[in-house]
């Protein structure tokens, strides 16, 4: 036996474990460092009173989701079948069902 | 826990890995497709999180309430003549008009957002643009960045072409809210568009309160029964919502996976092979008891899925933050040209951690033990007696 | 040492296939004893082992070891006993694929969480004595009859028992390696062990070593032995 089984596997977790530890880390730097960068957004968003995150731009509902009325879908098509890929990731903001 | 029965458990683990490692294609099999599941469960977690966390600190500011008007359900130009009896209901600090629509540009395929800003001097034909417009590419040409003063041609309304020239550009990390914004003048916008002067897409408003939001949003529908107001917090709420589980593609996706994931365990829980339960019956027989092979089995089960749970979470955070969703770009891409080009920002939390790890371990374990159940309770002469 | 009271076991009671292995054993076993179990097969001698080793318990009467009464001792202290007390050599030896000697041997003596060095260094002396200390590393598979045989030996001595237990060990070997069997076991009786084999060999129960001979006909045990 060249090696136990359970060390194999343990350091694996260990490993593991580390790597989710750097990954904390990584997220803490990460939100550290993109502060300014923030702020600048933050500062453009109420300059041009801008309401949505630019996530795509294939669809009025996927690009602006937010604004998008309950028939933008409809506009597409008439049974409103998703032809557009982003729209079948882009989920229906709450909103639109509430009233 | 003394450090007899530690050491005992470490014994278990030698036999149990030992065990997986003997049937490796299988378990390798097994742990791969657990493992993409996993993957697949925490890129939507990490993304969700990290977007709705983002979304609520970059659209802070973001217009308290905005006033569209619906005309037979869509959504057509508000008269500026609304702000006037709007500004009058109580609490209210400004209403402003906004300019912003669709433009599609044949040349690039693009779609922009265009919109108006008196940042711009009225007639300049200036144009400030963002990233994402400044990478498009005409077909003829090779792709090559736009750069100040470059013209950029829009045909108008009514057939003529208004040029409009590169004055500025949004700075790059700001892609998540630019990166297809044109800004223009509001004349060239309405030459463009052919909106006329007492019109606008739609009104902002600015509250003096903002708990009194959604009483100022009845009274407006009170005084304009075609409008529909949007607050702030639906604004946020639309966004916690975006990469629900229940979009269409990551449903599909998650339940592809669940299944061949169920018919892996269905294996398991259909009982152990006869191979497996002779290797239980000999254990037993040289002296383990019921409460060993339990312990064994349960080693298998979690080695598995703790191993899976590592690979999947951490290359989730690998897809999602570093590698940008590299795997569902031609999702989010879809047929457009124009993809705004951002690192997340990550959000990734211990209870999230914790939450994927239980999510993850227990139940592939369970899976694990349960049918082993009545083979580790086999009797020790079992194997004498075959 | 091993006290059986009337000792009967029955297989699927109350079912169409029931059937009576031991029918009424009064049965006693000394201290350092070499004996040796013979019959056909379906005389009872496998259950008869087993019932002795602690991997089975009685459908009626008592057993005794080392004047604890065991019969209905729970699964947690039997087990304990037979680990600790008991080795048993298996006639197909039972050794488990795919992992090495050295593992193999040392498997029953997980569950007791002693420190890995020592009881590597305890099996390895086992292998040693057995000699095939240089296979230690090899996998199962490639190992000889004898040289399984002996590994199914090592096994069944890694917890230092009182008892060493062999059911029709020389039924996958040649007269030689059943004569080397033998003689393991009388050098084992001489270092204090306890043997009991069960076998129809005539190269087992015409031993020098073996002191006492029970002959087993259809669960009962004739009258009769043999002291040396």
């Amino acid at each position: 036996m060249r090696y136990r089984r359970s060390d194999l596997f343990l350091s694996l977790v260990l490993l593991g474990a580390l790597m989710l530890v750097l990954i904390l880390v990584d997220t803490a730097v990460t939100n550290r460092i993109d502060q300014d960068a923030r702020r600048e957004r933050q500062a453009i968003v109420k300059a041009l009173t801008i309401t949505d995150l630019c996530l795509s731009t294939e669809a009025r509902y996927t690009r602006h989701p937010s604004m998008a009325d309950w028939h933008a879908p409809f506009q597409e098509h008439p049974l409103s079948l998703e032809h557009f890929p982003s729209g079948s990731m882009i989920a229906v903001p709450p909103h639109l069902g509430a009233r | 826990m003394n450090t007899s029965s530690l050491a005992k458990q470490r014994y278990i683990l030698d036999y149990a890995f030992a065990s997986l490692l003997r049937r490796k294609s299988k378990n390798i099999a097994l742990g791969l497709v657990y493992s993409f599941l996993v993957f697949l469960i925490s890129t939507v977690l990490f993304t969700a999180t990290s977007l709705k966390h983002e979304a609520s600190l970059t659209l802070e500011d973001a217009p308290e309430i905005t006033v569209q008007r619906l005309v037979a359900g869509r959504q057509d130009l508000i008269p500026v003549a609304y702000a006037d009896s709007i500004s009058a209901i109580r609490g209210i600090q400004s209403v402003q008009p906004r300019l912003w629509g669709y433009y599609f540009d044949s040349l690039s395929g693009a779609t922009y957002t265009v919109q108006a800003s008196t940042d711009l001097a009225e007639n300049s034909g200036e144009t400030v643009i963002g990233a994402g417009v400044s990478r498009r590419y005409e077909p003829e040409k090779p792709a090559r960045k736009i750069s100040e003063n470059d013209i950029l041609p829009f045909k108008t309304h009514d057939g003529h072409v208004k040029n409009l020239v590169v004055k500025g550009f949004f700075p790059a990390h700001s892609e998540l809210i630019t990166a297809d914004l044109i800004l223009i003048s509001e004349t060239d916008f309405r030459t463009i568009f052919g909106i006329q002067p007492g019109y606008a897409t739609d009104l902002v408003i600015k509250a003096r309160n903002e708990r009194e939001l959604a009483t100022i949003a009845a009274k407006i529908v009170q005084l304009h029964p075609d409008t529909r107001p949007i607050l702030r917090n639906e604004i946020m709420r639309t966004y916690e919502a975006v990469f629900d589980w229940r979009s269409g593609l990551i449903l599909l996706v998650l339940s592809g996976t669940l299944c061949a994931f169920a018919v892996l365990a269905w294996d398991k829980a259909t009982g152990l092979s006869a191979e497996e339960r002779k290797e239980i019956g000999i254990l037993k027989a040289v002296g383990w008891d019921t409460s060993d092979v339990l312990y064994m089995k349960f080693w298998e089960g979690a080695a598995i899925s703790m191993l899976s749970f590592f690979v999947g979470v951490i290359g989730a955070y690998f897809h999602t933050f570093i590698a940008s969703l590299v795997l569902f770009e031609p999702i989010l891409k879809g047929w457009t040209v124009l993809y705004p080009e951002f690192r997340l920002t990550p959000s990734v939390t211990v209870y999230q951690l914790t939450t994927l790890f239980i999510l993850t371990v227990i139940p592939y374990t369970v899976t694990t033990i349960i049918p082993s159940w009545r083979a580790a309770t086999i009797d020790p002469d079992s194997v004498m007696r075959s | 040492m091993i006290r059986l009271v009337d000792v009967r076991k029955t297989f699927n009671a109350d079912k169409p296939n029931e059937f009576t292995a031991l029918k009424s054993i009064s049965f006693e076993v000394t201290r350092e004893s070499f004996v040796v179990l013979k019959g056909p097969s379906g005389s009872g001698k496998t259950t008869l082992l087993s019932l002795m080793s602690c991997m089975a318990r009685p459908s009626a009467g008592r057993i005794f070891f080392n004047n604890q009464e065991i019969t209905s001792l729970p699964e947690r202290f039997l087990a304990d006993i037979r680990r600790r007390s008991f080795g048993v050599i298996f006639q197909q030896f039972n050794l488990i694929k795919g992992l090495s000697l050295l593992e193999n041997v040392m498997i029953p003596a997980y569950p007791s969480g002693e420190k890995f060095a020592v009881l590597k260094a305890r099996a390895l002396g086992l292998l040693d004595l057995l000699d095939i200390t240089p296979r230690a590393d090899a996998k199962i598979e490639w190992l000889s009859g004898g040289e399984a045989q002996r590994v199914a030996i090592a096994r069944a001595l890694i917890n230092d028992p009182l008892v060493v237990i062999a059911d029709e060990p020389t039924a996958h070997l040649d007269s030689r390696l059943s004569r080397e069997f033998m003689g393991i076991m009388q050098r084992l009786n001489d270092g204090g062990k306890t043997i009991l084999i069960a076998s129809h060999d005539p190269v087992v129960y015409d031993s020098a070593a073996v002191e006492r001979i029970v002959a087993m006909r259809d669960g009962q045990l004739e009258t009769g032995g043999r002291l040396s």
